[in-house]
């Protein structure tokens, strides 16, 4: 599917946000991604959907290597395909009353899209953003103006609250957790929420993104799963973390 | 009107395009994209006796025009296969398909096959004796013209379908390997299985591949395939299905002229879904466009 890139700046150190314009009609529920083709890369590469509407996708993506160095040089105008609706999304029950979302660097994206779908139903949902310092934050406006909670705290207290995502859990009164990041945070996180249920999203390194390649297989307590296709959200309980 | 069918082993194919396997499933996934139906067949993914998850993560790397991997056969055994992935995949593509069977042992090659020999749906039997991302097993038989044809003998001696031996390329001479699977008794030969590779990441200085080594496969391999095809084509007289970097219209010809009689299509399905599609459309354009009216006219055309 083609999309043209609208917008790609600069939002934090490394970090950028791109949007794309393009048929979206994939796209069922925050927390899916899209896969895209860069020229001079044979495989895709995965990014997260921070927001979408019908006319086109926002993402944000940190640049970790070659290929996400080269997304950073993509100008206003220029085409990309992308695979979009991949993975299964956060699911959000009836049942949850007062949802907490975790963030960690570049997991905090899907969060957005996450957050807005909960306002629009009329629930406020508090919202942790972690990073390690004030140059790498992004997006607390953007989630206060959505009308969320939010708490921003980083490693080194350069910004907000000194510790990790982990550190205001504490003091919290939430029946869901949501979150996002690399998966020692989301052990953590995990671990933090006790007993309150919730959806974790995963990272991997992936081959196509739509599971025909087994590249990004994962055992679970209850079955064997591919990140990209029944996940990357899984369930709390679910993971069989590595020992 | 361009003619794409060919004929392998007496299984007419409406074209030479078939999905590798291991790159396409059972189908399921690509079922989304477009209707399975316009494709020739499809190799499904490998399958083994007992249910394996396969090797560890990361099992995917990158690499210039193209991808190593070591997912080290991931499959639900073949009873599940049996039971649940041939009568969904039934569903989705309404022609015969190739069984892809992989093991550890000469009885699990014959076990497995037996099996799948048994099913209606299934048109061939492709015998992988050469996954370079298991250890015990796999490559091992396929690497010694002696055990691969033991392997062929075992399978051929309690199935009835056409059986085309999956070759290694991490070989010194696949012609002699060809040879000895033909005499045999094998009705074809697939090839090429993907190279072994390895890529280190240079901020850990550790391997990207949790295996350490995978397989190389993509527009990388596909001079490589090419010359590996011609080869066995001279050194032997039953068909064969060609594989490795198959991306265009313009690579199937190629690989038909150095002597493939169908082809597969792998890590393009993993960059591009509508990959098989694509080609197919655009093969009796291509087609024209270089004088070939009918495919099978120009399997093994190569002038030397």
């Amino acid at each position: 599917m083609q999309f043209l890139v609208e917008q790609n700046e600069k939002i934090a150190r490394d970090v950028y946000r791109m949007r794309l314009s393009g048929d979206t009609s994939a796209i069922a529920r925050p927390g899916q991604f899209v896969n895209l083709m860069l020229d001079g890369f044979y495989l895709r590469r995965p990014i997260s959907v921070c927001d979408w509407d019908a006319q086109g996708i926002t993402i944000i993506y940190k640049v970790v290597g070659k290929g996400t160095a080269a997304m950073a040089h993509y100008q206003k105008g220029q085409a990309l395909d992308l695979l979009t609706g991949l993975g299964n999304g956060y699911n959000l029950k009836k049942e949850i009353k007062s949802p907490l979302l975790v963030g960690g660097g570049v997991g905090v994206p899907p969060l957005y899209g996450l957050a807005k779908e909960w306002i629009k139903r009329g629930i406020v949902p508090t919202v942790i953003l972690g990073f390690n310092a004030q140059d790498e934050v992004f997006y607390e406006q953007e989630f206060l103006a959505l009308g969320a909670k939010v708490i921003v705290c980083t490693a080194d207290g350069s910004y907000g609250l000194k510790g990790f995502a982990t550190t205001p859990m504490q003091g919290l009164d939430y029946d869901y957790l949501f979150a996002c990041g690399p998966e020692p945070m989301l052990r953590a996180v995990d671990k933090a929420s006790g007993d309150i249920p919730g959806q974790l999203s995963f990272e991997s390194r992936m081959g196509c993104g739509f599971g025909a390649c087994m590249g990004c297989s994962c055992q679970t307590l209850t079955m064997n799963k591919r990140i990209c296709l029944e996940g990357p959200v899984m369930r709390k309980g679910e993971i069989l973390w590595p020992t | 009107m361009a003619d794409l069918r060919v004929n392998l082993c007496g299984l007419p194919l409406d074209n030479p395009i078939i999905p590798a396997s291991g790159t396409f499933g059972f189908g399921a996934e690509f079922a989304k994209w477009y209707n399975l139906d316009i494709l020739g067949s499809i190799s499904f993914k490998g399958t083994t006796m007992e249910p394996r998850f396969g090797n560890p993560t990361p099992r995917i790397a990158e690499c210039a025009s193209g991808m190593l991997n070591a997912v080290g056969l991931q499959n639900p055994g073949v009873a599940h296969v049996i039971e649940n992935e041939l009568p969904e995949m039934a569903k989705l593509f309404h022609k015969p398909v190739i069984a892809n069977i992989s093991g550890f042992s000469l009885e699990e090659y014959v076990h497995c096959a037996q099996l799948l020999d048994a099913q209606a749906q299934v048109g061939i039997l492709e015998i992988n004796i050469s996954c370079p991302n298991v250890h015990g097993g796999g490559m091992t038989f396929g690497t010694d013209p002696k055990s691969a044809a033991q392997v062929t003998e075992a399978v051929k001696r309690v199935t009835t379908k056409p059986i085309f031996i999956k070759l290694s390329p991490n070989v010194t001479d696949i012609a002699q390997i060809a040879r000895a699977c033909e005499d045999a008794g094998a009705d074809g030969v697939s090839l090429i299985n993907t190279l072994q590779g390895m890529r280190i990441d240079l901020r850990t200085k550790r391997p990207i591949l949790k295996n350490v080594m995978g397989g190389l496969s993509g527009p990388a391999v596909f001079p490589v395939a090419v010359r590996m095809v011609h080869q066995v084509h001279q050194a032997v007289k039953i068909p064969i299905i060609g594989m490795g970097g198959i991306s265009s219209a313009e690579d199937v010809i190629e690989m038909m002229l150095a002597g493939a009689t169908a082809v597969q299509v792998g890590a393009a399905n993993l960059r591009d879904p509508y990959a098989c599609k694509t080609i197919i459309e655009q093969l009796p354009e291509t087609m024209e466009r270089y004088g070939i009216s009918s495919l099978k006219d120009i399997i093994g055309g190569v002038q030397i």
